[in-house]
């Protein structure tokens, strides 16, 4: 079928239900509304209240019950209406659902799939708009997958679904629908944990993903560079191997992404770099990231937010060296 | 089988058939308060003494400017000039009342919705433009409205108001903290946590359940299980009522009788009134709710009973009608036309981050200004309004 990262993520997750009688998906208007960005449209008539649960408006209750579903052999997905209000829930996740596997050594696991949709750039209300990949994949033990396009977002959605790990499903909300593309009717798995190259190429490693994914993409297209584009789609654990091959090839490596500068996901991936291929290094390692504050009004995010010409232009600092 | 049934069902059927077998240690009450019917009659039992017909006139033009002042907003949206906008109507009485019932000393703490308590309380209307087409500088609250701006995060502004409170009483400021919270928003951990530390600090606050019947697609009665949402503060040990939010008469009495008692503590009212329109504009309630029920609340209109008295009383005509709604009109568009004159500064962003600026900060901001690409962002559509 034809169809965006909204109709990908139902068709996902409509065949998830199917498959398996334990899952259910809960949150708050996920039920008759179908959602606020109608991913869940038409799971409500189709499956019923018990297993399309509309809940009371509580992150932390949403998320903890779900730990306590998935501990008793339940495959909860719920939804976090935006990424800005998780917090609320961050006790849960950093405390519960990250560490339950590990402290029970094995003896107890929280297989979950939280949804909740990410990143800028479509002139939302304050805290609608956050990019809080690094914070869930700092404290280890939490999944954090992020989509750029219908087709991973369908085969990465059921991967999660058939693992025994709580994965944290990160959806950019800039992309829901801002293209169509194939995507097989079927079941499918896109595996998680491995990196996507997009584009070949042989002067320089672009790693990035999410919203910044077709940014990228336009940016090495309209300039024409030789680049190779990594869509990481798992951030955490981080597809290392696929980095460090490409930059060992291509000799130049940069990293955008849509979340502040500062201690962004994008350190680490430098830091790595520096760590097994300076000596393959021809330039210095270079970060395009949003500036270093909060996510800023609906009127100031353009100058928020990367944008084609200033990943272009680091495209040019970095060639130049 | 009997036998197998879980603990507390055994209790409870003990209890209501009517054998009193155990010793009853609490027993609560909510009361319900009106004071001015869907007609425009008035309990005068009830009626406070300090409203007499001008200040009911005075109700009637705050409930209709802040009417006009949404249409204003909404229509922007649609154009648009603003950013995705939550419309109040139908509950200006529960906005205006509470609004009015509030002195110079006191001090608001909203969520998202309060833009008639804004109007009301003094904020400029070129900052509420400001703000609703998308920019920090709406966010200001000026000088004289003792009020921080809205809060989007739902109920995570209930212990910042507690927090006011307790330093207005620490401080010997006098006054007290009015909030407020949506019916969805009494299911948040934060209201729980709000309300007990309220109680045990004593602090002078005033929640206000603005209880509208629908949290997004989620109607009141699948929210909670409980009859009222007032009842819940029985839980913290603080006195609460329910009041007709669509009486202004009633929410002004309740709001302006719990500040006058806030040096005891704080106290809860639960306001009844309907959101007439859409969550917000990116918001379809065709998908969840019947014509039916928002038909019904129609009738219960807050500014039609007001209107209905003031008429019966021969205290209004078409003539002071079309003079007021001309004028509040004006004021709309000339605040309207400041707000649109703004233009964002991008160095605004770092600027006021921290009390200093910090150097590793400042070589961002530098190099981001220099890069030029502040440029094609200004350039850019301003507000697109999704
Ligand atoms: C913590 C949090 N979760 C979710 C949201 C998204 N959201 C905004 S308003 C709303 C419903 C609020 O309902 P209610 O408290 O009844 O207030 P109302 O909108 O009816 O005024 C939701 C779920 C949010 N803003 N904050
Ligand atoms: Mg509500």
């Amino acid at each position: 079928m034809m169809t965006n990262m909204v109709g990908a993520l139902n068709n996902a997750l409509d065949l998830i239900l199917a498959e398996n009688k334990n899952a259910v998906v809960l949150g708050e208007d996920i039920g008759k509304d179908g959602g606020v960005f109608r991913v869940t449209d038409g799971l409500y008539e189709k499956y019923g209240e018990l297993r399309v649960m509309d809940t009371p408006l509580s992150e932390a209750g949403i998320i903890g019950v779900s730990v306590g579903m998935a501990l008793a052999g339940m495959l909860p997905i719920p939804e976090i209406q935006f990424a800005g209000f998780m917090y609320l829930a961050f006790d849960q996740l950093i405390n519960h659902a990250a560490r339950y596997r590990s402290r029970s050594r094995s003896t107890k696991s929280v297989p979950m799939i939280v949804r909740t949709p990410v990143s800028g750039g479509v002139r939302t209300l304050e805290h609608h708009s956050d990019s809080p990949e690094e914070y869930y994949s700092h404290v280890g033990g939490l999944i954090v997958v992020e989509p750029s396009n219908p087709y991973d977002a369908k085969g990465l959605l059921i991967k999660a679904a058939h693992m025994n790990d709580p994965v944290l499903f990160l959806e950019p909300t800039k992309l829901y629908r801002l293209f169509k593309q194939e995507v097989p009717d079927n079941m499918y798995e896109i595996p998680i944990g491995k990196a996507d190259v997009v584009k070949q190429g042989d002067d320089l490693t672009i790693v990035t993903w999410g919203t910044m994914v077709p940014v990228v993409k336009n940016a090495v297209e309209n300039k024409g560079t030789n680049a190779e584009i990594i869509d990481l789609r798992t951030i955490n654990p981080l597809d290392e191997n696929t980095i460090i091959k490409s930059v060992k090839k291509t000799g130049r490596a940069m990293i955008v992404h849509e979340a502040q500068l500062s201690f962004g996901a994008g350190a680490e991936i430098a830091a790595r770099i520096a760590d097994k291929a300076i000596f393959e290094l021809q330039a210095p390692v270079t970060r395009v990231a949003s500036a270093s504050l909060p996510y800023p009004f609906p009127g100031y995010e353009q100058f928020y937010i990367p944008n084609e010409m200033k990943v272009s232009q680091a495209i040019d600092r970095i060639m130049s060296v | 089988m009997e036998g197998s049934l879980p603990k507390p069902y055994i209790i409870l059927h003990i209890i209501n058939i009517g054998e009193l077998v155990l010793k009853q240690v609490y027993n609560g009450t909510i009361s319900y308060m009106q004071i001015m019917d869907e007609f425009g009659s008035l309990d005068m039992s009830l009626f406070p003494k300090d409203v007499d017909d001008n200040k009911i006139l005075d109700m009637y033009r705050w409930m209709s400017f802040a009417r006009a002042l949404d249409a204003k907003a909404l229509s922007l949206q649609r154009q648009g000039r603003a950013v995705t906008y939550a419309p109040i109507l139908g509950q200006e009485a529960t906005q205006i009342g509470s609004a009015l019932a509030m002195g110079d000393n006191d001090f608001f703490v909203p969520n998202f919705r309060q833009h008639g308590v804004f109007l009301a309380r003094g904020l400029s209307l070129e900052a509420f433009f400001i703000y609703w087409r998308g920019y920090e500088e709406g966010s200001t609250v000026g000088k004289g409205v003792n009020a921080v701006s809205y809060i989007v995060p739902v109920a995570t502004q209930l212990p910042h108001a507690v927090g006011i409170a307790y330093a207005l009483k620490y401080k010997n400021a006098g006054g007290a903290v009015v909030t407020y919270v949506g019916d969805g928003g009494t299911s948040e951990g934060n209201f729980y946590e709000a309300m007990n530390f309220a109680g045990v600090m004593k602090a002078p606050v005033v929640f206000i359940i603005e209880n509208n019947g629908w949290a997004i697609s989620m109607p009141r009665s699948k929210q909670t299980m409980t009859a009222t949402l007032a009842q819940k503060a029985i839980a913290a040990g603080i006195p609460a009522i329910q009041v007709d939010g669509n009486d202004v008469i009633a929410v002004y009495k309740a709001t302006k009788d719990a500040i006058a008692n806030s040096a005891n503590g704080p106290f809860v009212i639960e306001c009844l009134t309907y959101r007439m329109s859409m969550h917000t504009t990116a918001d379809d309630p065709t998908k969840y709710r019947s014509d039916e029920e928002v038909a019904a609340w129609k009738d219960k209109d807050p500014i039609l009973r007001i209107k209905a008295y003031l008429m019966k009383k021969n205290l209004w005509s078409d003539k002071q009608e079309s003079e007021m709604a001309d004028a509040q009109l004006k004021q709309i568009d000339d605040a309207l036309e400041k707000a649109e004159a703004f233009k964002p500064d991008p160095k605004s962003m770092f600027e006021n981050l921290y009390s200093f600026m910090p150097d590793v900060l400042k070589e961002e901001m530098d190099a981001a200004e220099a890069a030029g690409y502040w440029q094609s962002g200004l350039q850019a559509k301003e507000v697109d309004g999704k």
